[in-house]
């Protein structure tokens, strides 16, 4: 038998381009991450076997639940810039002087659901007390029907800043009766807008 | 795992304070195997945090409710699905009045209205065939109660995708109500 010299290897490999890579990603999948913030309107989904994913820009979400067993409609924009245009037409409509700052916080905020009289004082409020400040849901009677003008003013201000027609995600809770979504469903129709998106959870493959 | 200089820190016999060589290749491993979790992490948490969402086209509204434009459809193919209380499912096909099924009660989900959406659909193209139209599929008339919740009508909007009615066919959610229709609800509660 002819002799195998062994060379002794390192096991040891060097990883310095590895932990680079890593990180770069790592990095890179922090960055775009967003932070989930808890839902101001908690709502449970109903599920369907439906495959395709919400869209991510260009989109507004209208949450429809229950609040002290009263049907409320929280409102919700992607886009800060968007979110900022959108509040200054809300301001000159119902005459109300959103400051510099207010658009600021308008932006980062989660959904709402306040009058928009009120929503100063949700502006002001901490993150955390958001929730806890027993919003009530936009008012969307015929007598002062402020989600119309929402999702007009966000329309407009989707299509000066994206150039782009804003879409409709409609997040009902399941408990919720037909009428309520209807509603809903009726004030978007009104401006011609017939096509939506409904949020749903993922169904398990056997029903 | 925690050995960072390999060498180093061996007994000194002497007092020869010697500057000792350093190992300068630190052990990265436990720092990849970290990094590629919290990446795992982010990738997993940005892709699955979107929820799903279902399209939902509904045609115009008439400017003018008191308008009507009636729409002939051949009773043959039309089935109707009343969306009651309590996940309550009533079909029937053709006209209430003379129905070419009678009303019966479904359940959601496969074995229940599914199984009946598939056979009609099969009927229908078959009549559709002899006819001599092979591309006219089934007509679903969905039509959910004041009492009926949001998860009947996502039900049977999933349903209505599943089975594919809308590869041949159509359907319609018009939530308007006949008496008669109203009576179906409300029986054998």
């Amino acid at each position: 038998m002819a002799k195998i010299k062994m060379t002794k290897k390192s096991t040891s490999t060097d990883m310095t381009a590895m932990c680079d890579v890593a990180f770069l990603l790592l990095t890179f999948f922090i960055l775009t991450a967003t932070a989930k913030t808890p839902e101001v309107l908690p709502v449970d989904t109903p599920q369907s076997v439906v495959q395709t994913k919400l869209p991510s820009d260009n989109l507004s979400t209208l949450t429809i639940g229950k609040v002290n067993g009263k049907t409320a409609v929280f409102f919700d924009l992607k886009g800060k810039d968007v979110r900022k245009k959108a509040l200054e037409l809300m301001g000159q409509k119902y005459n109300i002087a959103f400051s510099e700052a207010d658009g600021e916080k308008f932006a980062l905020m989660e959904s709402f659901g306040v009058p928009v009289q009120n929503l100063k004082q949700i502006l002001d409020m901490k993150a955390a007390d958001r929730s806890k400040a027993g919003q009530a849901g936009i008012p969307k009677d015929s007598l002062d029907n402020q989600l119309k003008d929402w999702i007009l003013y966000s329309r407009k201000a989707n299509i000066e800043i994206n150039d782009k027609e804003l879409q409709f995600a409609i997040k009902g809770d399941a408990k919720e009766q037909y009428p309520a979504i209807k509603q809903v469903m009726d004030i978007l129709q009104d401006q011609k807008i017939n096509s939506f998106n409904l949020v749903t959870g993922l169904r398990g493959k056997n029903f | 795992m925690a050995e960072l200089n390999t060498d180093g820190g061996g007994g000194k016999k002497g007092g020869k304070v010697r500057s000792k060589k350093q190992n300068s290749k630190v052990d990265l491993t436990a720092m990849v195997d970290l990094a590629f979790l919290l990446i795992t992490f982010f990738m997993l948490t940005t892709t699955l945090s979107k929820p799903q969402s279902m399209d939902l086209t509904l045609p115009d509204k008439e400017k003018d409710p008191t308008a009507k434009n009636d729409i002939k459809v051949d009773e043959n193919r039309t089935m109707t699905v009343l969306l009651g209380e309590n996940g309550k499912l009533v079909r029937y096909v053709g006209m209430l009045e003379k129905p070419l099924a009678a009303p019966k009660d479904f359940s959601y989900g496969k074995d229940g209205i599914r199984k009946e959406l598939v056979a009609r659909m099969e009927l229908v193209k078959q009549y559709s065939t002899a006819k001599g139209k092979p591309k006219d599929g089934m007509i679903v008339i969905i039509k959910p109660s004041k009492k009926s919740t949001y998860r009947n009508l996502v039900d049977i909007l999933d349903e209505m995708g599943i089975v594919g009615v809308n590869a041949t066919g159509s359907y319609a959610i018009v939530p308007e109500f006949s008496p008669e229709e109203q009576k179906l609800l409300e029986v054998k509660k």
